[in-house]
């Protein structure tokens, strides 16, 4: 056998090794798909090709043993059209868009149907959904609504905790844009289509869509999800507040709060807005760049006066911590002990976080002393520093002098040797 | 004034216990002048690091706590609060660096010169114990500040040991006191360090040092087949004494230098459940033995790849111990080429495999 003769061999072996492990596949596939698939309804749809859109074998209901009929009742043992799928044996077919809600509802508002899967699962969906803007439209009829399927889909539905479900944290910005995002929808109910655009350039959907970080809020944290409404003057800052729970209560008992609620104003919105939410910034008290403070406050009002001074002490506390840090990364970058600065350090931080939460008071007293706490551990740990920055410089004159003393010894001695040795 | 002090002191002392010995060594003991005389100062030098080992090693022990809760804190308080604190732990880190180092040079110079040779077998037997027991206070000792690194480099040290046929994991459960590295491991590395290596190395260190004195400097072959009138020798005391000296003295700039420009780091303190740091490396005296058993494969032969690293590094050691009685041809030139290609692969093995280890 030649070289050629052997190498064709090879080749058609390889071909027919491959041809058998194939085959062997697709039969062990169907003997699988077989038995799988005991129900009736699925047998006949998936062999007639009438499967519904996006099915997904993954669905939560069908992974935990609910079939089609579960939903859309009928004999499902049946192999017959005409049993399976008849009034008598509780046949429901497709449901119509308004009575989606309560279709779901048989199960998810039943907590004994319910809590067989979750012991302490919620079954007010359905009633949260009539309360909320979707849900009050689709009661009189408006068919452009969304209800459970818009955001759950239909036949893939998979728990909100599996990052290919259409509610999973990082996923509902685009589930909620796929209608809010649709501005022919939107311009009939004089509403903005660009909310998701808006909130993925903010503070919140940087978060949550770049660092992927799932604390931070999506559309339903401040929206809700069952019972959707946009948040009402009142309810914003406590919206705002379940997360910024301190901003929320300096806020409300300042003496800011009357005056926003008489004037209708809303309160964490006013300044920061809510889509298209900033990072906060010690520049937003800037009054001769920005206009968070003078929109209301003209120059000489008390207002004006506190934002001057809030914004006066927290850049000093800024650009002190800014130093400080330097200062701490250049002790320990010449080899000498930084961990006191490093605990003070966490001081002044500590004393910048908090004086700018406590901004919200509108309180110059508060946010002075509580800087001023903050000056204080900066220029300590920067007393530190300079103290490790002489024990340095000492250092080196010790090692310079006794080096040069060694050295002289080394002379002397090899002067002696060479003596010795001649 | 002073002579005659010292004169009566030599006397009383003489009356008493016969230093006519002493004296005999002091004056007749010289040292052969040659091409190759640089490496008598090897071992001087190691003796030198190991004195400063020792004393740096009391002054760290007056403020050191062994144990989990306090042993980080007491490094960082000798660093940090301690008056020339810092000085102490870098010298005591630099210097054991720098002895294990100079150690490997002595050893291999007295290989190459093969100044091991009969009668000095037991002198070389004797040397590679103080090497294998300065290795382990090595070992011993970079876990004690407790810190991360070397937290995890023990677990990968002890696991190692583990491996080692039959008797491994008996070993590696009495070095880590229990199944895990934790406080019992750093007890017993403390006690090992402080008290059982130093008392194990005295003595061997003591027998070593007798034996070089009791028989004298090696002369290499070329020199001993000199005429007698044109062999060069000095004599011990002063002139190779004060030589060992002005050595000693530049070593000592050399470990000051290193100690102010480069101090050892601490790092963060051990956490047993935090996960393993990236890059965890055995000191670089290890890292040939790390990288090599990195590189085998899963299985050689039916042995475990690793079991089998370890048993080749130990069979290995077994030879190089006793290499003085391995007669590896009649021949005697072709004796000395083959041990001296024994050399030579282990310094380019150790040499590659350490570089490799740090570079790529």
């Amino acid at each position: 056998m030649n070289i050629n003769t052997k190498f064709i061999c090879n080749i058609f072996a390889i071909v027919l090794v491959f041809t058998a492990i194939t085959f062997a596949n697709d039969n062990l596939q169907s003997a699988q798909n077989s038995k799988k698939y005991t129900d009736e309804c699925i047998k006949c749809h998936s062999e007639n090709d009438m499967m519904p859109e996006h099915f997904s074998e993954n669905d939560i209901h069908l992974q935990n043993g609910l079939s089609c009929a579960g939903c859309h009742g009928g004999l499902s043992t049946s192999a017959d059209e005409e049993i399976a799928m008849s009034k008598k044996n509780g046949f429901v077919g497709v449901p119509t868009k308004k009575e989606i809600p309560n279709f779901c509802g048989k199960c998810h508002s039943d907590i004994s149907k319910m809590q067989v899967f979750q012991a302490r699962i919620s079954t007010d969906q359905v009633s949260q959904y009539y309360i909320s803007k979707h849900g009050m439209q689709l009661k009189i009829g408006n068919k452009d609504v969304a209800t459970c399927i818009d955001c759950h889909t239909s036949h893939s539905i998979l728990p909100a905790s599996d990052t290919r479900s259409t509610v999973y944290a990082a996923n509902i910005p685009n589930t909620c844009n796929n209608c809010h995002g649709n501005s022919d929808l939107m311009n009939k109910y004089n509403l903005k289509s660009n909310q998701v655009e808006e909130y993925s350039k903010g503070v919140h959907g940087i978060a949550l869509l770049e660092k992927h970080d799932n604390s931070a809020p999506a559309c339903n944290d401040c929206h809700g999800n069952h019972g959707a409404a946009p948040p009402g003057v009142k309810s914003i800052s406590h919206i705002c507040g379940s997360c910024h729970v301190n901003n929320m209560n300096f806020f409300n008992n300042s003496n800011m709060a009357e005056p926003f609620a008489g004037l209708e104003i809303k309160a964490c919105e006013q300044c920061h807005g809510n889509h298209l939410i900033a990072k906060p910034s010690d520049e937003m008290l800037n009054v001769k760049t920005s206009t968070t403070c003078t929109e209301c406050h003209d120059k000489g009002e008390d207002g004006y006066i506190a934002s001057e001074m809030f914004y006066e002490k927290l850049t000093q506390l800024s650009e002190l911590y800014d130093s400080t840090k330097a200062m701490s990364e250049k002790i320990a970058i010449i080899g000498m002990n930084n961990i006191e600065i490093e605990y003070e350090l966490k001081n002044v931080k500590q004393a910048l976080i908090q004086s700018r939460t406590l901004v919200h008071t509108f309180d110059t007293s508060k946010v002075v002393g509580r800087t001023n706490e903050g000056v204080l551990a900066s220029l300590n740990a920067l007393k530190l520093a300079d103290h490790e920055i002489e024990e340095h410089d000492n250092r080196r004159i010790g090692y310079g002098i006794s080096t040069l003393i060694l050295i002289l010894l080394a002379g002397a001695l090899y002067l002696k040797i060479k003596g010795l040795n001649t | 004034m002073e002579k005659n002090k010292l004169q009566n002191i030599e006397n009383w002392l003489d009356e008493r216990f016969d230093l006519t010995p002493i004296k005999k060594l002091i004056t007749h003991k010289k040292v052969p002048i040659h091409n190759h005389s640089v490496w008598y100062y090897m071992g001087g030098i190691s003796l030198f690091l190991f004195i400063v080992q020792v004393l740096s090693g009391l002054l760290l022990l007056m403020y050191y706590i062994p144990g989990e809760d306090n042993a980080y804190e007491s490094v960082q308080f000798i660093v940090t609060k301690v008056d020339f604190g810092w000085l102490v732990r870098n010298i005591h880190s630099w210097s054991a660096n720098m002895m294990v180092f100079f150690v490997f040079l002595h050893m291999f110079s007295v290989f190459f010169t093969k100044a091991f040779k009969k009668p000095r077998e037991l002198t070389w037997v004797s040397g590679f114990l103080l090497l294998l027991l300065a290795l382990g206070f090595g070992f011993s000792g970079y876990l004690l500040p407790w810190n991360e690194l070397a937290f995890f480099a023990t677990k990968v040290g002890t696991d190692i040991v583990g491996v080692v046929p039959f008797i491994g994991d008996a070993i590696k459960v009495v070095l880590r006191g229990g199944d895990d590295v934790t406080g019992a491991t750093l007890s017993r590395f403390f006690g090992i360090h402080v008290a059982i290596l130093p008392a194990l190395f005295s003595v061997f260190l003591v027998i070593h040092l007798i034996f070089v004195q009791k028989q004298g400097m090696s002369e290499p072959e070329h020199f001993e087949k000199l005429d007698e009138s044109k062999k060069k020798y000095i004599p011990f005391f002063p002139n190779f004494v004060l030589q060992d000296a002005l050595l000693w003295i530049i070593v000592l700039i050399i470990l000051l230098s290193l100690t102010l420009f480069f101090p050892w780091e601490l790092g963060l303190k051990a956490d047993a459940l935090a996960s393993a740091p990236i890059g965890i490396k055995p000191e670089w005296y290890f890292m040939f033995m790390f990288e090599t058993l990195k590189l085998l494969p899963a299985n050689i032969l039916f042995i475990e790849g690793e079991v089998f690293g370890i048993l080749a590094f130990g069979l290995a050691g077994v030879i190089w111990l006793f290499i003085p009685f391995i007669n590896f041809s009649k021949k005697k030139e072709l004796n000395n080429k083959i041990i001296r290609w024994i050399g030579i692969f282990a310094i380019l093995y150790i040499v590659i495999f350490t570089i490799k280890g740090y570079l790529i």
